[in-house]
């Protein structure tokens, strides 16, 4: 499975700087082809591969490619014994492309027909697909007439050596690949967001199916001879993958990969050649690797790390407020019972109770809170500063206003609840907030408008 | 924790005396709060289940019903609360805790027989590795008995109809013979003989001091069929005794002000009061 | 057309790895394709080389056991990292098996490149191996020669085996309903880890023995195959196991037979596996019991035949009515106007079917003799009468049921009844029976003919 590297765009100069910027200016013929080759299959690939992505069948690409096999050998035996040349081109293309599009057509009937899972049916398609290629090469293999040696590489691919001829294969299929997912974006968008709902619009899903597989089949039959059957596995899978890290909509995810795909293969090209020594498909899927591991800690939508500083953010807020409203509740419960001369402090084992908290736990949040100015200690009795206190009101107030929201507006908007939110204002319409407030004037545990109505901790 | 006995001792199903419960309660959660990434989905949820009880659990869709069960069952990550299962942490009370997922949430095309599904609620009591005894599907085809589909115990799974389907989950629970069943949707499109079966069922695990956790959407059929709710939406707005708390006003707290669904309610209670 | 140059001590041991092997691969495969993790094979068969690459580096050699050990570790890595992928990040199963593996591979070819520029470690070799040079590498047993590779292969077997007959009942259970698993105590992720780490095992001790592919193959397809067969899993686990060793040994047989009807020598005996594999699939796709084609067709086929043969004994047994009474068969001196026979036009016209097709169901029933013909058609035989009646029977208390305890319109009862009579069996005409009033009239005022028991044969 040799990405083999052929190191013909060795780099004369031993200077870096200089042949980094020949490369960047694509002043080599040859790294020019490489480069503007790869990227505009990394495009063309990350655009299908989002869609491959999201209709839950990522391996579909290994699954083909491996599927073209046979027909690449019969089409080579067939040609040969005709008397014609084995290797030329547009045979060994038909060949392929026929027994992947057979290939594609028994995952569908083997899904559709036999209920098989997705991944059972790649599965089989792959193997018993690729078993019969390798039987069939090593038939050829003992033909006297045939010069086989060579045919794998079809399929093993010659990244660094691209020719002219590939370059304008890979633009056509890419091409192709793009007006028609331009096309039927609508369609396919379909397909991969419920295809059981575009069933019953009327679209077949067979016929759109057959579409996506199409431009699969476009895709890694280009692809494969050019740059190796596992670089094009990567190049429909990584950048669908990584782009999903960035965004939640369609029209992004595919742009995003497209994106990535290039970014990819650009730098991996670009590294190839300054170390001719690397097998240029490998370097290549690095660099994919590598955007998709940016991608997974840093991506706007889903990446790691904010979701952990996120994660890590949201429980400090909750433990904040669960600790101030717990006070102030404390305190407000007892005002009542004293007729409205509130005590301003409440005792730390009053807190212990309130919630489920270790008082190990209860105690560093009141440190912490206490670091911060918000309550005061004074042996066992724990008290709201004067700005803990408005921060208090505010919480528990916007607590109330949330209840409310849920009682008279759960059934329509729960997504729309955001208790963390800094301010109710930023999630929920004015005209909803002003009558939160007027429901919660009419009630007993309305928070009182004004915080100085509160006498000062003492 | 039941002690391993001699294997031929016949088990016999053991009521926990009330003076051994004391005040350990079947289930009690204090303070809990679930989040997916940032949206809360169980907000300061606190509650406890008295023993012997039937409970319905109550509320919207997207009220957070499965996350709850799913939380107490430390199947989730929790973003803070407590939970205690009689009087200890879950984990160590693993043995006396049955879980009923969803109808859905498993592949009824899975090469397995009714009576193999129904022998799984014994795997606990017979231990890692110890293979599935003759004496064991025995008893699985027994409780299979109790509910009603004993001649269907060879059948494959995707042969059955829903309420035959959910029948067979209950009858596994009933096999895991624990205190505290916590059961999602038991009633979910099944018919109105399964659903009898099943609160028949319900009833006389009540009857053996059995406590059982039930998430539930017919609201009229609810006074008719526990004798605790607990309304969530997000957080509880009551939970307690049906005949307190299952009122049109929390009712109404529970499902948003803005619902015929009340005036449906409403008419439920109606019925019930006269039918009483 | 034979076997030739088939020779016991080389295609004997070819035979015995490559069945070895290919049982190992289906009993853990069974489990991989119920999980939706079927890819799994291929995905090791590339992830294991950056493995390769650091062994080859650390000891300066391309066999042993560091090889062997370096894969294995590359491999669990690989299905750990595609787990924690899918767990922690949320990305779809095969997206992140794409990710992991391709990644994976690109690496240990970096590698390989560096340690290995001037020496032969041909990755090609990894994945195809090469099952035709088993029987060359013996070690010697108790006096005897035996292939490395199949007490390798054997070994692995055993393990495979013995892991799944001690964790058939965790494997089940998680597998089935991971939720429910682990809220009972049995942990899904150490099921999950300990089968992956089996699958790295048998992968990478096949890769070496007899090549990649095979091991793809027989990790997916002979359990696809055993799916159609059965619906239990330990059926499916023996089915899959059989059909594997069956397209091992026909896999090799047809790489000797068939490239020879070309004139050619052999080919690839793994690749033949593979399509032989593929083969089995297709006729257990068409003829397996429980999901075949050709099977589901024939079920619904003399089913529907049933149901014709059925409404023409219906029809004989209401003509019979009609004419008088039940048992009056002795018609026979009339010609042309007895009202208890019919011909086939007659049946043809009132039971709505072809022509042609109510000859072939008249033929088939006086066959099984439930019918007899007469000068001018077919009467009912004593056996005939006594399903006849009984269908009737079905039909009637149905359309009773239906009225009174189903509260339906009478015009809408009749179909329901038509379409359940052919399966309604004693037991529940009984609970009919009980569940309806003691009438004997049905609704439209027929008369409901009593139970009868077969009779004497």
């Amino acid at each position: 499975m040799a990405l083999e590297s052929i190191g013909s765009t060795a780099v004369d100069s031993p200077e870096w700087t200089e042949s980094l910027l020949r490369l960047l200016t694509l002043a080599d013929y040859n790294s020019r082809i490489v480069v503007l080759g790869t990227m505009l299959l990394g495009c063309a690939a990350g655009v299908v591969g989002s869609f491959t992505l999201l209709r839950k069948r990522a391996l579909v690409g290994d699954a083909i490619s491996h599927a073209m096999l046979p027909g690449l050998g019969l089409a080579f035996l067939l040609a040969t014994l005709a008397g014609g040349d084995g290797k030329f081109l547009p045979t060994l293309f038909a060949g392929a492309a026929t027994s992947g599009l057979i290939g594609a057509l028994t995952i569908l009937v083997l899904r559709s027909t036999w209920r098989l899972s997705e991944d059972a049916a790649f599965g089989i398609v792959l193997s018993v697909f690729f078993g019969a290629g390798v039987a069939l090469l090593g038939v050829i293999q003992s033909l006297e007439a045939g010069h086989a040696a060579g045919l794998e590489g079809f399929i093993y691919g010659k990244t660094a050596s691209l020719s002219w001829g590939d370059l304008l294969a890979i633009a056509a299929a890419a091409v192709v690949a793009l007006l028609a997912c331009m096309i039927w974006f609508k369609e396919l968008t379909l397909l991969c967001f419920d295809s059981a709902y575009a069933e019953t619009q009327g679209y077949s899903t067979w016929w759109l199916d057959g579409l996506h597989m199409s431009l699969v089949v476009i895709i890694t039959i280009t692809g494969m001879q050019a740059v190796g059957l596992i670089l094009v596995i990567a190049l429909l899978v990584i950048p669908a993958a990584a782009a999903r890290f960035w965004t939640n909509r369609l029209q992004p995810q595919v742009v995003i990969s497209a994106g990535i795909g290039m970014a990819g293969c650009f730098c991996g090209s670009i590294t190839s050649a300054l170390f001719p020594d690397l097998p240029a498909g490998a370097v290549m899927i690095l660099a994919c690797v590598l955007l998709f591991l940016f991608s997974l800690l840093f991506g706007m939508e889903h990446g790691q790390v904010w979701r952990g500083i996120r994660r890590w953010q949201w429980q400090q807020a909750l433990l904040r407020q669960h600790l101030l409203r717990a006070i102030y509740e404390r305190a407000e419960a007892k005002s009542e019972s004293q007729n409205g001369s509130i005590p301003a402090s409440v005792e730390v084992s009053e807190l212990l109770a309130a919630r489920s908290w270790t008082r190990a736990r209860l105690e560093r949040l009141i440190e912490r809170a206490q670091r911060e100015g918000e309550v005061t200690v004074i042996g066992t009795q724990v008290s709201l500063s004067k700005s803990g206190l408005i921060q208090a009101q505010r919480l528990t107030h916007q607590h109330r206003l949330w209840e409310l929201y849920l009682i008279t507006y759960a059934d329509v908007a729960l997504q729309q609840v955001d208790r963390l939110a800094d301010d109710i204002e930023h999630v929920l319409e004015p005209a909803v907030i002003h009558e939160l407030e007027r429901l919660l004037q009419g009630r007993t545990d309305a928070v009182p408008k004004s915080p100085h109505q509160l006498p000062e901790s003492i | 924790m039941n002690p391993e006995g001699p294997s031929d001792v016949q088990r016999v199903p053991v009521t926990t005396p009330a003076t051994e419960l004391g005040n350990k309660l079947p289930l009690q959660v204090w303070d809990l709060t679930v989040a997916y990434q940032r949206t809360p989905v169980l907000w300061d949820v606190a509650f406890q289940v008295p023993p012997a009880s039937l409970v319905a659990v109550v509320g919207p869709n997207g009220a957070g019903k499965s996350t709850l069960l799913r939380a107490i069952l430390n199947l989730i990550p929790r973003t803070s609360g407590r939970i205690q299962v009689f009087g200890n942490d879950f984990e160590l009370q693993r043995r006396r805790v049955a879980y009923v997922p969803q109808r859905e949430s498993v592949d009824w095309d899975f090469p397995v027989s009714v009576l193999d599904v129904v022998t799984m609620g014994l795997y606990r009591e017979i231990g890692w590795l110890w293979p599935v005894r003759k004496k064991h599907r025995a008893r699985a085809l027994e409780v299979l008995n109790q509910v009603g589909i004993a001649d269907l115990a060879h059948r494959q799974i995707s042969h059955l109809s829903g309420g035959q389907q959910q029948r067979t989950f209950l009858a596994r629970a009933l096999a895991q013979d624990a205190d505290l069943y916590l059961m999602d949707e038991p009633f979910a499109a099944v018919d109105a003989a399964t659903e009898l079966a099943i609160i028949q069922q319900l009833r006389a695990m009540k009857q053996r001091g059995k406590t059982c956790v039930v998430i539930h959407h017919d609201l009229q059929t609810v006074p008719d069929y526990f004798d605790e709710v607990l309304l969530l939406n997000m957080r509880v707005v009551a939970n307690g005794p049906i005949d307190k708390v299952f009122t049109p006003e929390n009712l109404q707290k529970t499902y948003g002000g803005r619902l015929t669904l009340l005036d449906e309610v409403s008419t439920a209670m109606r019925r019930r009061e006269k039918s009483l | 057309m034979g076997l030739v140059g088939w020779t016991w001590a080389l295609d004997g041991w070819i035979v015995v790895a490559a069945t070895l092997c290919a049982m190992s691969c289906a009993l853990l495969g069974s489990f991989l394709v119920l999980r939706g993790t079927s890819l799994l094979g291929d995905a090791i068969s590339h992830a294991v080389l950056p493995g390769l690459a650091i062994a080859f580096w650390a000891t300066g050699s391309r066999s042993g056991t560091g090889m062997l050990l370096a894969a294995v570790g590359a491999a669990i890595v690989t299905v750990f990292l595609i787990e924690a992928l899918r767990r922690s990040a949320g990305v779809d199963r095969g997206a992140s098996m794409g990710v992991v593996f391709t990644g994976m591979f690109a690496v240990g070819m970096i590698m390989i490149v560096q340690v290995a520029d001037h020496v032969d470690l041909d990755p090609n070799c990894v994945l195809y191996g090469s099952i035709e040079l088993t029987p060359l590498d013996q070690w010697s047993i108790g006096g005897w020669l035996i292939p490395k590779a199949v007490v390798t292969l054997g070994l692995t077997f055993l393990l495979n085996s013995s892991f799944v007959w001690l964790f058939y009942k965790e494997l089940l259970l998680t597998t089935f309903d991971g939720d429910l698993a682990d809220s009972m105590g049995f942990s899904s992720r150490f099921m999950h880890y300990g089968l992956m780490s089996l699958v790295a095992v048998t992968a990478v001790g096949s890769f070496e023995s007899v090549g990649s592919i095979l091991v793809v193959a027989m990790m997916v397809v002979p359990p696809a195959a055993a799916l159609m067969m059965t619906d239990r899993l330990h059926a499916l686990l023996w089915w899959s196991m059989g059909l594997a060793a069956l397209s091992a040994v026909t896999g090799h047989a047809s790489a000797i037979v068939v490239p020879s009807w070309f004139g050619q020598g052999s080919t690839l005996t793994s690749g033949m596996m593979a399509v032989s594999a593929g083969g089995l699939l297709l006729v257990c796709g068409l003829f397996g019991a429980r999901r075949g084609l050709v099977t589901r067709w024939w079920r619904q086929r003399s089913f529907a035949a049933q149901v014709a043969a059925d409404d023409v004994l219906g029809y004989l047994f209401r003509l019979e009515e009609r004419a008088g009474g039940v048992g009056t068969t002795s018609a026979q001196g009339k010609v042309g106007s007895n009202p208890t026979v019919a011909d086939v036009g007659l049946l043809s016209a009132n039971l709505s079917q072809p022509l042609k097709h109510c000859q072939r169901i008249v033929a088939q029933l006086v066959q099984r003799g439930e019918i007899e013909s007469h000068r001018d058609g077919y009467q009912l035989t004593e056996a005939g009468r006594h399903r006849a009646q009984l269908l009737v029977r079905s039909h009637r208390l149905w359309e009773l049921y239906l009225v009174e305890q189903a509260q339906f319109e009478i015009d809408r009862i009749h179909d329901k009844a038509e379409a359940w009579e052919h399966v309604t069996d004693e037991s529940m005409r009984q609970s009919l029976d009980q569940a309806t009033s003691q009438t004997d009239l049905d609704p439209h005022g027929s008369q409901i003919p009593p139970e009868v028991s077969p009779p004497r044969t």
